[in-house]
């Protein structure tokens, strides 16, 4: 008989083997214009609209830094803890359609911000961040022709510069993270921290935070890195992990049938879960990089970066400690999860409002956690007296917890109040009287069943909430119905 | 070198510009031999820091008078015959 | 009939129109019938704008009339080299890839032009993206010297520097990244200002290569050189390189003279030159040490490696600056099957033998393994020769030297050995990589019967003390002048 397998770390994909993972992700910049031209830095815009001499690459045209730029970038790196120092400008040059110089600006050598790193709040590990760069956005192209949008078999394409030039801060994590796991918690507070800081507003889905994830693997108890892929095209945490976890397995089939993992780019393909190769190092670009001539240095004085750091809001690691604050004690688990939550999806505010208020602590995080971050994108419709109230009448008995929870649902989508919905959806908590008189009507109709209840079977109470809830549509509060029950018994 | 710069060359260009080529770096070994160690790179020749513009909005360009000059252009946007691969 | 007023200068022009003496429309009338009558020989002019140049000379006698200053530049005529962009106007570099091309926008120099009164005539001849020493390189055939069809004018800037030497413009701007307007005005016996790096807005001269070129004025003397100038000077917010420092006045002091003045030659420059340039230059320091001026010879040593670092750093900033030439957004285009071959056969097709020849010396200096050996050395180099100029100029104010080797030389003479072609710029190079303001002043005929130039150089921002100087040059040169081709 096989023996039992040693107990392995939880995050430990396959036994044996270890994830090496390093990240680097691009941010937008919430700036109003773009990084060298005063072109709009905002989406949804007709094709070419938003574009210039300068964004547009146009011969004789030169860039010159939007100020703004370099203060978010710099949020960002003090954020991250980085050294805030002098940086230059860089060309990376290669040939592609969307981008307007066929070369990209961006810094190299010396970037703004470098060496610092980010504490993940569940497990407290701390990730080295190895720089956080400006650089410019490229356009977008359009593919036609093909399947389903996509370059391969197009046959030709539409570039739209509208995006090309927006700023964007580029975050390199070292390569501390050892699981997909780890990964995602990096990438959400990477978020939450870009979000606190003001710099972005962090929404995958628009694209506004890219991910590239570096993945390679080795045995573990090894030192050793082995051969890293670089994953592109990660847009959402979904497809972060999925992409990472497939990748991983894929190294470790290839080095156990005998094989070499090859240096390369590929492209996670969201469809399929697959991870395809792009181009192998063989093949790489030489992007003859040199200093940008056509820009200056930048050197952030001492007095500007305090004052930056003077208007950077409360970080992550400071909000969640503000809610911990509101409970008598916070251990690893389930509040702390929501804690977490709550910070990462930036409702923490909300929580602590609704406290002030007057709502109860633990009820406000698990309805701001559950049923306000699974409609977020509505959190607009909520003001925090609403919720503050439906907190109240929910933690006051007067909706029951279902009733609380589709009320909440129904706020989010109207921006109505909860009192409005609640009559609306006919949830009004039953006068006193009437709910005794359908207590005492559902006693009359199950006289056996009440025998047994006033011996003492506590199990049956259920029973009677049931056939309560039953003739008052569900209006009626399950606990009210348990203390009227209990005065009946006595 | 052509094919990083997206240049073709003839054969015949090609032992030209080779020639050529090894003729300028030929000349540039006078360079080569100094002692440099202590000098630091010159990028540029001005010593100016943190050229800034303010975050305000100036206007675009009129997408006609752009797209008029496009080699082809569709629905806005600037045609280009299919990419064989996905940026670098 | 009132008197023509081709061949006066900048100055008298905008004089006599200012008080109404005569219409800007007439001046601009008159310099547009010689350029049509004589230029198709002489080829300096890519294109004439007739319609918008009397457009703008009669917006000027409105002004007159008016009663309101139309500026410093009242209905002077003046000719752009073609790498200046002018909305609405081709804009060609003289290359193939942007024939035709008509910009959106206007280049910050054009733009205080036209707000001084200036009557822009047309778009001048040019080497290639300002690649060359002779506009030779030119895909609209080449420019010649107006004192001699058989010669060049001299580049990049070749077909400004003749139409001014001929009389069809008094003034005309031109760009220098390595000699290209000092070397074409020596060549056609004129006046030609390479400001101080940043003196200049380049928003809007199409770049060849960044960190070294600068626009900067010809003219016929050093006073309307200096009144173009003042014109075009001044910070730009849409260049970051542009001077923050405001603009010194740069006429007031100009008939200030040379007395105390320390004038250094340099001696690496002198070495090798043709013998009547050599002379010259001596020459031109003997009236200048007669008026007053202390002229020593001085060493700078480093200025020998100008033209190795020079012929680094300018195409490695070119291959990059070219590298948006791919028939993507304008210019041409020529399809292939996919996105790469259209790339190499645009650009194949597009640019010229010289501009290959920059860019694949440029990408190779860039090239992973090549970079420290080559660009990067160069700009250690770079340093070298800046603080080889300030030693110089810790004992002097301004320096001496011939603006190019030799007079202009005849056409296809350097067209198959690019080295000899690139040393005609050996004397320009290094102020180019320094940063510094230089400008050539004519002295006299040399070989040939053809003009040379003097080459006066200063610190940065040093001009008033360098076009001081070249009045006094000016002052002091033999009033000889040669017949221009039409005369
Ligand atoms: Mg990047
Ligand atoms: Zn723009």
């Amino acid at each position: 008989m096989a023996k039992p397998m040693p107990s392995e770390a939880a995050n430990e994909f396959i036994p044996g083997w270890e994830m090496v993972i390093g990240l680097e992700v691009h941010c937008e910049l919430k700036t109003r214009t773009k990084l060298f031209c005063g072109c709009t830095n905002s989406f949804g815009h007709e094709p070419n609209t938003n574009i210039c001499p300068v964004c547009l690459g146009l011969p004789g045209s030169l860039p010159v830094i939007n100020e703004s730029a370099v203060e978010l970038a710099v949020r960002i790196g003090l954020s991250l803890n980085c050294k805030v120092d002098e940086s230059i400008f860089h060309r990376k040059n290669y040939f592609y359609p969307d981008m307007p110089k066929d070369y990209q600006v961006s810094q190299y050598e010396r970037a703004i911000n470098e060496n610092g790193y980010l504490e993940l709040p569940l497990s407290k590990k701390m990730v080295r961040i190895e720089r956080a760069h400006i650089e410019e956005d490229t356009g977008k192209s359009t593919h036609v022709g093909g399947g389903g949008g996509r370059i391969h078999g197009a046959d030709h394409s539409l570039v739209d510069y509208n995006r090309a030039g927006i700023p964007l801060v580029e975050i390199v994590s070292a390569p501390d993270l050892r699981s997909a796991d780890e990964a995602r918690e990096y990438v959400s507070e990477l978020r939450a921290i870009l979000v606190a800081s003001g710099a972005s507003d962090g929404k995958m889905e628009e694209g506004s935070l890219r991910v590239d994830a570096n993945v390679s693997v080795r045995r573990l108890g090894s030192e050793e890195f082995g051969t890293r892929c670089e994953i592109k095209n990660l847009n959402s945490l979904r497809s972060l992990v999925r992409a990472i976890e497939y990748e991983a397995q894929r190294q470790v089939e290839l080095i156990n049938s005998g094989e070499r993992v090859i240096q390369q780019t590929r492209h996670w393909n969201e469809d399929q879960g697959v991870t395809t190769a792009m181009r192998s190092k063989e093949e790489a670009y030489d992007y003859r990089y040199f200093p940008e001539p056509d820009l200056v240095p930048l050197s952030p004085s001492d007095e500007w970066i305090a004052e930056i750091q003077g208007r950077i809001g409360l970080l992550p690691a400071a909000r969640r400690e503000r809610m911990a604050s509101l409970f008598a004690s916070v251990s690893a688990g389930s509040t702390l999860d929501q804690i977490v939550t709550a910070v990462g999806l930036g409702l923490d505010d909300l929580v602590v409002a609704a406290v002030e208020c007057g709502a109860d602590p633990k009820l406000a995080l698990a309805r701001a956690t559950n049923e306000v971050a699974s409609d977020i994108g509505n959190l607009s419709n909520l003001t925090v007296a609403n919720f503050s109230d439906l907190l109240m009448m929910e933690f006051e008995s007067k909706l029951s917890a279902t009733q609380a929870k589709t009320v909440l649902s129904k706020m989010l989508e109207s921006g109505s109040g909860p009192q409005e919905v609640a009559k609306s959806l006919g949830f009004e908590a039953l006068d006193a009287s009437i709910l005794e008189g359908l207590v005492d009507q559902v006693i009359s109709g199950s006289p056996k069943e009440w025998e047994r209840f006033s011996m003492g079977e506590d199990q049956l109470s259920g029973f009677f909430i049931g056939q309560v809830m039953k003739l008052s549509k569900g209006r009626a509060d399950g606990k009210a119905v348990t203390s009227i029950l209990r005065s009946k018994r006595a | 070198m052509a094919n990083l710069a997206k240049l073709a060359l003839s054969e015949e260009e090609e032992l030209m510009y080779t020639g050529q080529l090894a003729a300028i770096l030929d000349h540039a070994r006078d360079i080569m031999a100094l002692d440099t160690a202590d000098l630091s790179p010159t990028a540029h020749p001005l010593e100016l820091r943190n050229v800034f513009r303010r975050d305000v909005e100036t206007p675009s360009l009129d997408r006609d008078e752009v797209m008029s000059q496009a080699p082809a252009a569709e629905e806005g946007r600037f045609m280009v015959p299919r990419i064989l691969g996905e940026a670098p | 009939m009132t008197p023509s007023t081709v061949g006066l200068g900048a100055a008298e022009i905008a004089k006599l129109v200012r008080s109404k003496q005569i219409s800007a429309q007439e001046v601009a009338e008159e310099h547009l019938a010689l350029v049509r009558l004589q230029d198709p020989v002489l080829n300096s002019f890519l294109q004439i704008t007739d319609d918008a140049a009397i457009a703008s000379a009669k917006a000027v006698d409105a002004k007159v009339a008016k009663g309101e200053d139309p500026g410093e530049l009242a209905g002077v005529p003046v000719a752009l080299k073609d790498n200046l962009v002018t909305r609405g106007f081709a804009t060609t570099c003289a290359s193939q890839i942007l024939k035709g091309w008509r910009p959106p926008y206007t280049a910050t120099v054009v733009e205080k032009i036209t707000r001084a009164g200036g009557v822009v005539l047309g778009k001048t001849n040019l080497d290639e993206f300002a690649m060359g020493s002779s506009t030779e390189n030119s895909s609209f055939g080449p420019t010649r010297n107006p004192y001699d069809l058989n010669r060049v004018p001299g580049g990049s800037s070749g077909g400004s520097a003749a139409a001014v030497a001929a009389r069809f413009a008094p003034l005309a701007l031109g760009s220098d990244t390595g000699g290209s307007i000092r070397q074409p005005a020596a060549l056609c016996g004129i006046v030609g200002v390479k400001p101080t790096y940043g003196m200049v807005s380049r928003y809007g001269l199409i770049a060849f290569a960044s960190s070294l070129d600068q626009i900067g004025p010809f003219a016929r003397s050093v006073k309307d050189a200096a009144l173009m100038l003042q014109v075009i000077a001044g910070h730009d917010p849409r260049d970051s390189t542009s001077l923050e420092s405001g603009v010194p006045d740069l006429l007031s002091d100009i008939d200030g003279g040379v007395e105390g003045l320390r004038i250094g030659i340099i001696e690496e420059l002198i070495d090798g030159v043709a013998p009547m340039v050599g002379s010259a230059i001596a020459e031109a320091a003997n009236s200048l040490s007669a008026q007053g001026a202390k002229v020593e010879y001085v060493s700078v040593p480093a200025v020998r490696y100008g033209l190795s670092a020079y012929y680094l750093i300018a195409p490695a900033e070119a291959s990059s600056n070219l590298a948006r030439y791919d028939g993507v957004r304008y210019g041409l285009r020529v399809a292939g099957q996919d996105m790469n071959e259209t790339y190499i056969s645009s650009r194949t097709k597009g640019f010229g033998p010289e501009v290959k020849r920059r860019i694949m010396l440029g990408t190779f200096a860039l090239s992973s393994g090549y970079y420290d050996a080559y660009y990067g050395k160069a700009q250690k180099v770079r340093t070298m020769i800046i603080n080889s100029f300030q030693k110089a100029y810790e004992r002097f104010d301004v320096l001496l030297s011939p603006t190019a080797p030799t007079t202009a030389f005849e056409l296809g003479a350097k067209a198959a050995d690019p080295l000899s072609m690139y040393l005609s710029d050996v004397c320009t190079i290094p102020t180019n990589l320094a940063g510094h303001p230089a400008m050539s002043v004519p002295y006299g005929l040399g070989e040939n019967e053809m003009p040379i130039g003097v080459q006066i150089l200063a610190p940065a921002l040093g001009e008033v003390n360098m076009l001081r100087v070249a009045r006094a040059v000016e002052k002091g040169s033999p009033l000889i002048r040669r017949k221009l081709f039409w005369e």
